[in-house]
């Protein structure tokens, strides 16, 4: 059965042995010990697991490892730079854009992917662009409202 | 530090400082029910305690858990408020069994009314304490000493919170004459702290169970029967016994699989080979509600006055009318999961639970050894929402991890939470009455089959009244949902006002100021249809407007919807919500669970609804149960009227009952078809 080796996540290169059917959710859950992108579904219709691939967000519970082999891979773990917050982390504090938190990753690492197509949203475009994570405690506005300072931010 | 401790064992453990305990009073304690409760090692009558360490940090031990609803924050504010601290120094011990007092459980919300009140006496007992320990010292006036950011001052003498004690600890009692800050006071509670533990949640860094890991740990799968009651008649575990390192339990009808990864465990898991005995002709929901009619037992009363048949002899109009309620899901975003350990004879669990200690009776009923032998340690959680009440996940790992002898992890799937978890009961609810045609009400007759009687009494004015509740046989297993029944109640009431209005013609808001003398009631009611401009403009071509009152719990609200309906569907546009729950503790994040909880309600009065048919949920998944999301999210505006005067209620579920019955009434105006069913369609 092939194996995947070498993944590149959060700018370092990381070994490991997986089969290479294996989601990529349970590879950096269980093997990397990068636990922030979560479980919630399974069938990629919840958006906790998200991450990047090549800057592009991924639901990672229904993405094979294999296909992640050879790609930057940024989970949330690896947004902090130097000590400093992401932007749009730094957004969700301002807006207080969370309760449980449980989704919180996901949904900043699809508001990331979607500032890097989109520098300036608009307010239909952030709703559509989020529209497949799922937040149960219903902080959808504040994260739009975090969304929109975060583009704002990188404008001025 | 062993489980069996005892109050004495908690205090050396705590080391030099102050220690304030907290001592339930005889109200609160009989209503958590501490007063039936035999055999439990701890001491019954304290509730929390505060620590002072000769560090400055300030300890709070309480068995409350943090699920969302954001009392870390709320509870370290009350603390820093009366210790005149700041929040930062505050840290919150909670819901470790080992660790913490005694609570009953996370639910009710119960902790702002009764948790903050004492923790905010025994804040200021310390701070008293303090003073004197200074003035003594000192050899100063009490009067002339300061406390204030965290230092004592006196005379250009200065120090810590917790130097003066010099290595001894001293405790304390919450005095009979404890003076607390008035809210009018208030320089951190009441006002917008950010939730404390925000940047763990923003960086990933905070480990919820599921992100638990422990040397040597397996992962566990349970075999799940494919109906509900379904007995176990063959088994064969030969495959999945020949993957390396999987450990096979059964007992009984449980079976389930341990293995060093979760890949491993997963092909044990589908390697099983079981047959199951299914009870045929279970309920499916296509007679749900029938069902339940049919199964009622005999009425409770839950508030009664007058007489209905005089009420109805001076009616001018009547009215009588069938709502029902589905079967919903919480749908936490974490599912229910737990790792478990045993050390010897000695377990120790983290779950997501909001009752921790509940959850070691279940354990220690399941295995048959003394409470004091087990830990229970709640991370903070990724929600619950009344869902997670019971110790199934945590029974099933520890079962597990006693065979294997190793510590488990075990996470449910999303189609597990969906079919083994408990649903929002559904309900039948029937309404009669009568009003006169200048639009005062005379009777009030409303039966609540199965659902529940939270929020069912009336605040409305009405002479001749009667509230019953009648339980009755669930097909499917039920418990608590954020708000209880008070969803369905309002959302029948509020309907059921809003006909009888429309029969003696008068307008919604016009007809239900004549029926109210509740001045809390009428406050909200005001406040919420003048922030929507109720009565200034009519509704759009294919829009309607809609509001409805609600009180539950110590909370007054009111809300205001309109509705679009475009191609046969409901559109939620705008909502605006008020809302009353005494003095405020924290502004924005009231506001958030008030948007939250508008949202989260958007999904029972549209969308969810439990499918099922023989013992088996037909629509298990997240791709088959529509829940709120970007897209169905309206404008929400929230009014809060904050009573200073008035103690804090706890606000994480009434806000949740006002959006159905707003929006049904606003379907209402839009169509002229009333809906009387939840989820609603047109």
């Amino acid at each position: 059965m092939p194996r995947v080796t070498e993944l590149k996540v959060n700018g370092a290169a990381r070994r490991l042995n997986a089969n290479s059917e294996r989601s990529l959710l349970s590879v950096l859950r269980d093997d990397l010990e990068l636990t922030g992108a979560k479980y919630g579904c399974g069938e990629g219709q919840c958006g906790a697991c998200t991450v990047l691939l090549d800057g592009e967000a991924v639901r990672s519970c229904i993405t094979p490892v294999s296909k992640a082999a050879g790609k930057r891979i940024t989970t949330i773990e690896g947004l902090e730079s130097d000590g400093r917050l992401h932007p749009l982390q730094e957004a969700f504090l301002e807006t207080g854009a969370m309760q449980c938190g449980y989704c919180t990753s996901g949904m900043i690492m699809s508001g990331v992917s979607l500032l890097a197509k989109s520098a300036q949203p608009t307010e239909s475009e952030i709703v559509h662009g989020m529209q497949g994570n799922i937040c149960r405690c219903g902080t959808y506005p504040r994260i739009v409202a975090a969304v929109r300072i975060a583009a704002k931010r990188r404008a001025s | 530090m062993t489980s069996e401790l005892t109050r004495r064992d908690f205090l050396s453990a705590l080391g030099g400082g102050v220690v304030v305990l907290c001592v339930m009073e005889a109200a609160d304690a009989q209503e958590s029910g501490r007063r039936a409760r035999v055999g439990d090692a701890k001491p019954q009558e304290i509730s929390a305690w505060l620590h002072i360490g000769e560090d400055g940090v300030v300890t709070v031990y309480t068995g409350k858990t943090e699920v969302g609803q954001n009392i870390r924050t709320s509870l370290s504010q009350a603390v820093a408020e009366e210790l005149r601290a700041p929040v930062t120094s505050i840290r919150m011990l909670m819901a470790d069994t080992d660790l913490v007092p005694y609570d009953m459980g996370t639910f009710g919300s119960r902790t702002t009314p009764t948790m903050a009140p004492q923790l905010r006496k025994a804040a200021a007992e310390a701070r008293e304490a303090l003073i004197d320990l200074a003035a003594s010292q000192w050899s100063v006036d009490r009067a002339t000493v300061q406390i204030s950011d965290g230092k004592i001052a006196c005379a250009g003498r200065s120090a810590g919170l917790g130097e003066l004690t010099r290595g001894h600890q001293l405790v304390r009692k919450i005095g009979p004459d404890v003076m607390l800050t008035p809210p009018t006071e208030w320089k951190i509670a009441g006002h917008c702290i950010p939730k404390v533990d925000a940047r763990d949640l923003v960086t990933g860094k905070h480990r919820y169970t599921p992100d638990m890991q422990r040397a040597g740990m397996l992962h566990g799968k349970v075999l799940r029967p494919v109906a509900f009651g379904a007995k176990l008649t063959s088994f064969d575990d030969a495959a999945a016994k020949k993957i390396p390192g999987v450990t096979v339990v059964r007992e009984g009808d449980f079976a389930a699989v341990a293995a060093p990864d979760a890949e491993s465990a997963e092909k044990a898991l589908a390697a099983l080979k079981a047959q199951w005995k299914v009870e045929e002709g279970q309920p499916s929901d296509s007679q749900l509600f029938d069902y339940l009619k049919a199964n009622a037992e005999a009425a409770e009363d839950r508030q009664a006055h007058g007489s209905i048949e005089q009420g109805m002899a001076d009616a001018e109009h009547k009215l009588s009318e069938t709502y029902t309620v589905a079967y919903i899901a919480h749908t936490p975003l974490e599912p229910r999961a737990a790792v478990a350990e045993w050390t010897g004879d000695k377990l120790t669990v983290w779950t997501g639970s909001q009752r921790p200690f509940g959850v070691r009776e279940d354990l220690a009923g399941a295995f048959g050894i003394p409470q004091e032998r087990i830990r229970v340690i709640v991370p903070d959680t990724g929600s619950a929402y009344g869902g997670k009440h019971s110790g199934e996940c945590a029974v099933e790992a520890a079962r597990l991890a006693k065979f294997a002898a190793k510590p488990v992890k075990l996470v449910w799937t999303r189609e597990e939470e969906f079919t083994w978890a408990y649903v929002r009961p559904a309900g039948v609810i029937e309404i009669t009455s009568g009003v006169r045609n200048d639009g005062r009400m005379t009777a009030w007759e409303f039966h609540n089959y199965n659902s529940g009687p939270s929020g069912a009494q009336i605040t409305y004015d009405i002479p001749n009244h009667r509230i019953m509740f009648h339980s009755s046989k669930s097909p499917l297993k039920q418990g608590s949902y954020r708000g209880l029944a008070a969803t369905a109640n309002h959302f029948a009431r509020e309907s059921h006002m809003d006909q009888i209005a429309q029969s003696v013609n008068l307008d919604p808001l016009e007809f239900r100021l004549r029926n109210l003398k509740d001045e809390r009631q009428r406050a909200v009611l005001i406040a919420a249809a003048e922030k929507f401009g109720w009565g200034k403009q009519k509704p759009a071509a294919g829009h309607g407007f809609g509001l409805a009152i609600g009180f539950e719990k110590g909370s007054y609200l009111a809300a205001c919807a309109e509705v679009a309906v475009e191609g046969g569907r409901p559109k939620i546009v705008r909502v605006v919500e008020s809302f009353e729950c005494g003095a405020v503790v924290n502004p924005d994040q009231l506001r958030n669970q008030i948007e939250g909880s508008i949202i989260m309600a958007i999904g029972g009065a549209l969308f969810e609804q439990m499918r099922f048919e023989n013992g088996r949920i037909l629509n298990a998944r997240l791709s088959q149960y529509r829940v709120p999301r970007f897209g169905d999210v309206p404008v929400i505006e929230t009014v809060l009227v904050d009573r200073k005067d008035l103690p804090s209620a706890g606000a994480g579920e009434t806000p949740i009952v006002g959006l159905a019955p707003a929006v049904a009434n606003a379907i209402f105006q839009a169509t002229g078809k009333r809906p009387r069913s939840m989820p609603m369609t047109v």
